[in-house]
């Protein structure tokens, strides 16, 4: 695979650095300036991942070495199609992110908002980070600055409860980056490389009995972020956090990272050959499987009705992994798309939540009977984003679950196939009562209006929910997502 | 090949010698003489240092005879790659310290600038004399020199220190004795007290039960002198109630330069193939290391005194050095090295930041310490990248020499050390995330934040400089570790590695 040499993958990752650092120094007296720093660097962001698309569609890579970390290892990025998916997927929702965070904290004035900006801006630096990692030293460095830059976003209410959800979140994510840390460095003596390759690097470099600690170790240490059971639980404790810090992070970006961790060991570190000639990928489809299916039941007795969305993102997470580990085309091809289409449809439903909290502070599920009447577009947008979720057409949902369910019977596991099909039964089942009842079920009976959030909210969420459904008639629409993941399936299997 | 007798190798110790000889004379005039005196010499030995580390590095190893006198019968300093490093990074970090000293010493020794700043430098010389020097009873010497200078510049703190330098004194004389003991048996045995003689001579004894024990008396004094466990019981109170601007110069250097002693014995003095493998010294280290990582971390999580907590983090930190003298392989060795710089710069920083709170607050109490950032915005700013540099967050320096200790444990096949490292990863960031997230996260006690800005108070530019400076070493340090491994680690390993 040819490579380019640019600056634009460290551009990506350095423009929100520079505004975090413009927005310290703005603080908060001039308000509007800060806010200006923010959408100024998403949006350069966005158009310079945007701009890579070209190259990687044209079957090329394109890399910027920085400088040598450890001897033999660089502190290096390249982005390839994987990277590209999830470089596209968090830099065009921070854009929408960054209007909706201006809504959300305006509205509630929430205090401490210059810290708030900072960290997202940095956070999503180290998501640009690991987005286009080339070697698995330098995902790990990103890795820990986004548990470090987002710590400050869970905690951010400053109560005890707040302090204590980041102190779980703390826990959890260090010592999982502790696992990935031992195995980056037990691999790298044993093979003297950690660079990522489609179709992985580690066959025949390792000793045989070495294989299953690092795929578990490794796995668990990305599964933490990617809320595997039983490491999940720093999630719904970490929903206290303000929500548009639930929405981009806890929603995207923090455990997508996770996700994209788990399928970079999968995928571009073992590789599909290594793991069905080891059967390494059975026990943890079983797992990830557990996960799926014991977290949408629990999402299902769920009254708040963040913690509801909590449940439904572990649920959907470990749909993301199952697929990559079914290690058939479709399904990794199935992957690939949920992760980026599970991004657009949990935001849109995070953002929905949001919403409702500012306009009328409610936060249980019980308590929204009724509430479609008053803020017709946020229960309209929640309606499509669940029903994307559940996976009906025509919105992208549909799209990625069809792909893994081709996934489970190419990989000739039926029983893969009834876990996707019962936890499309289980999203229906937690999340369709509430847009009834929201529509349907009111107090009395009450008029259509027009009551929403303010429109720095309202038009974030109906942009997403929208574009999700946009993606799922047209998958290619705006961002080639379809084409990009197809891309990155070509390079795995093939080279694998 | 060999460089011509330079007169830095000298001048590196003269000049602070004399310049604390000045310094009353002066300060009889006037007061403030000593602050300038002090930083004008340690600056000079800053310039030496970096000239004679330049010339090790170009030209070859400098042998310098004093008064002309030829070894082994003469002293001769020798400067190689290993020591020119511990030289510059010793020079360095005192200059930094030494620029943010005034404030506090005015604050907290009005009346005793003249004597604090006379005794200061004779520990600085001290401390760059058992640096330089090639021969071991020399070595002894300035280990006795900078070692009194340090008993007295503890016994001037506040309540409490006179006691905990008392008990230092009884037990760094032991440990000094000890050394001393061994360099007498290592005399009786070969007749000479040059390092490079007793290279030489050595490994034809080595049978010799005489030689074996002078081995463990090195190690003893060293072990006592550095405070690796069980011997550290010195420690925690010496830094906690000395004064700041002496503890910010003890601790990231003194136990540094008493590790350099021990390794120097351990590769240069005695072969390594002898003093870590042979006898199982290695071993014993690594598991004494092990045990200082755990349990100093573990009572660091105990303390609410910020100091005492970082005293305690310190035994947990020579831990690690010693660790990696002990795995005995290029890799350890190599994470050892850097982490004297390393440990150093961050040791450095987080006892500027006590000794500006200790400026600010008076207090040393860390549950007193919510919302600090924003009376001292860029000082806690400078605390939190200290404090991840210490738990090991990449790219900042701590990061990269746990990597080559860890390297070196999997390399060496001791997994066990592997989980130690990790372990006490952990456990650091319990101590230091508690502090983070009592200054950032807990609301101030008055008022909280109901207004965007607090009474911004920050620490005097002369302190805040040298923080800021060495802050951005730790961020620095870390980025380009590769190349500070690559062009003079890798040339201060000995043969054989």
């Amino acid at each position: 695979m040819e490579t380019i040499s640019s600056i634009k993958p460290l551009g990506a990752v350095l423009v929100s650095l520079i505004a975090a650092m413009l927005i310290l120094l703005t603080g908060d007296r001039h308000r509007n300036l800060r806010e200006a720093w923010t959408l100024l660097a998403a949006v350069i962001k966005f158009s310079l991942v945007f701009s890579l698309a070209g190259p990687i569609l044209e079957g090329r890579s394109v890399e910027t070495t920085l400088l040598t970390l450890v001897p033999g290892l660089k502190l290096q990025l390249r982005v390839d199609a994987f990277g590209l998916v999830f470089g596209l997927l968090a830099s065009g929702l921070w854009v929408l992110t960054s209007i909706y965070s201006v809504g959300y904290m305006r509205s509630l004035q929430e205090h401490a908002q210059t810290r708030y900006f900072f960290c997202f801006a940095l956070a999503l630096s180290a998501t640009m980070g690991i987005a286009f990692s080339a070697n698995l030293l330098t995902l790990y460095i990103f890795y820990e600055i986004l548990t470090l830059s987002t710590w400050p976003l869970v905690a951010h209410k400053e109560t005890p409860e707040a302090l204590a959800a980041g102190r779980k979140y703390l826990v959890y994510t260090l010592t999982s980056s502790t696992l990935i840390l031992f195995s980056a460095a037990a691999i790298f003596v044993q093979t003297g490389t950690l660079d990522f390759t489609p179709g992985g690097f580690l066959a025949g470099r390792v000793a045989e009995g070495m294989l299953p600690l690092f795929f578990a170790l490794l796995l668990f240490g990305f599964g933490v972020k990617a809320a595997i059971m039983p490491i999940h639980e720093w999630l719904p404790s970490a929903m206290i956090a303000p929500t548009p810090v639930s929405a981009l992070l806890h929603a995207v970006a923090v455990v997508k990272a996770g996700v994209f961790g788990c399928l970079r060991v999968i995928l571009y570190v073992f590789g599909p050959a290594l793991l069905t000639q080891k059967g390494l990928w059975f026990p943890f489809a079983l797992l990830v499987s557990f996960t799926i299916l014991a977290a949408g039941m629990i999402a299902l007795g769920q009254d708040n009705l963040k913690r509801r969305l909590a449940f439904s993102t572990i649920n959907s997470l470990s749909i993301i992994i199952l697929g990559a580990l079914l290690l058939s085309k479709s399904g990794i091809t199935g992957g690939i798309l949920h992760l980026a289409n599970h991004g657009y449809l949990k935001i849109t439903l995070f953002f929905c939540a949001g919403a409702i909290y500012v306009k009328t502070r409610k936060e249980l599920v019980s308590q929204l009977n009724g509430i479609g009447r008053r803020m017709p577009f946020t229960m309209g947008a929640f309606a499509l984003g669940a029903m994307g979720l559940a996976g009906v057409p025509p919105l992208n949902g549909f799209i990625s679950k069809w792909y893994l369910c081709l996934g489970a019977l190419e990989a000739h596991e039926i029983i893969f196939l009834v876990v996707f099909l019962l936890s499309a039964l289980l999203d229906v089942a937690f999340f369709f009562p509430i847009v009834y009842n929201a529509f349907f079920k009111a107090a009395k009976e009450e008029p259509f209006r027009c009551d929403e959030a303010p429109l720095t909210m309202v038009i974030p969420l109906t942009a997403t929910a929208l574009f999700s459904l946009v993606l799922g008639v047209y998958p290619d629409a705006l961002m080639k997502f379809f084409s990009i993941t197809n891309q990155a399936v070509r390079a795995i299997l093939g080279g694998g | 090949m060999n460089a011509p007798q330079i007169p830095a190798a000298i001048l590196i110790i003269l000049i602070p010698l004399m310049s604390s000889y000045a310094i009353p004379l002066l300060g009889w005039r006037w007061r403030g003489a000593g602050y300038y005196l002090a930083l004008s010499a340690i600056g000079a030995s800053l310039v030496c240092s970096l000239i004679l580390l330049y010339t090790v590095l170009t030209v070859g190893t400098i042998h310098y005879h004093l008064g002309g006198w030829l070894p082994p019968w003469g002293i001769e300093y020798v400067i190689d790659p290993l020591n020119g490093f511990v030289g510059v990074v010793v020079c360095c970090l005192s200059f930094l310290v030494t620029v943010s000293s005034r404030a506090s010493v005015e604050k907290e020794l009005p009346d005793k600038k003249v004597r604090f700043y006379t005794i200061y430098l004779l520990l600085f010389t001290g401390l760059m004399g058992i640096t330089v020097t090639g021969d071991v009873f020399n070595l002894y010497v300035f280990l006795e020199i900078a070692s009194l200078a340090a008993y007295a510049l503890i016994a001037i703190g506040e309540d409490g220190a006179p006691l905990a330098a008392f008990n230092y004194i009884i037990m760094g004389t032991i440990g000094a004795c000890f050394y001393l003991l061994g360099v007498g048996y290592l005399y009786i045995m070969t007749g000479s007290l040059n390092i490079a003689d007793l290279a030489k001579l050595l490994p034809a004894l080595y049978p010799s039960k005489v030689v074996l024990v002078a081995l463990a008396f090195f190690l003893i004094g060293t072990a006592i002198k550095m405070g690796l466990f069980p011997l550290h019981v010195w420690l925690p109170d010496a830094y906690t109630f000395a004064p700041s601007a002496v503890s910010s110069f003890i601790a990231p250097l003194m136990t540094k330069v008493m590790a350099y002693i021990l390794i120097r014995v351990m590769i240069t003095v005695f072969e390594p193939s002898y003093s870590l493998k042979a006898v199982p010294v290695g071993t014993i280290l690594t598991w004494l290391a092990a045990a200082a990582i755990l349990v100093g971390s573990i009572l660091a999580i105990a303390q609410s005194d910020f100091k005492r907590m970082l005293a305690y983090s310190s035994v947990s930190q020579i831990g690690y050095i010693v660790l990696g003298v002990g795995l005995a392989n290029a890799t350890g060795l190599v994470g050892s090295l850097l982490h004297i710089l390393n440990h150093g710069f961050m040791k450095a920083c987080l006892f500027s930041v006590a000794a500006a709170l200790m400026l600010k607050t008076g207090g040393r109490n860390i549950y007193q310490l919510p919302g600090m950032h924003r009376r001292m915005p860029f000082t806690m700013a400078a605390l939190a990248i200290a404090a991840l540099s210490m738990v090991g967050v990449p790219p900042t320096c701590g990061f990269f020499s746990k990597w080559y200790l860890i390297l070196g444990a999997i390399e060496a096949g001791q997994w066990i050390f592997v989980g130690v490292i990790l372990l006490s990863s952990l456990l650091t960031a319990v101590y230091f995330m508690r502090v983070i997230e009592i200054i950032f996260f807990r609301p101030a006690p008055s008022g909280g934040h109901a207004t965007g800005e607090g009474v911004r108070d920050e620490i005097p530019l002369s302190m805040s400089v040298p923080l800021w400076i060495l802050a951005a070493g730790i961020l620095l340090l870390g980025l380009f570790s590769e190349k500070i491994v690559s062009g003079i680690l890798r040339l201060a390993l000995p043969a054989g590695y």
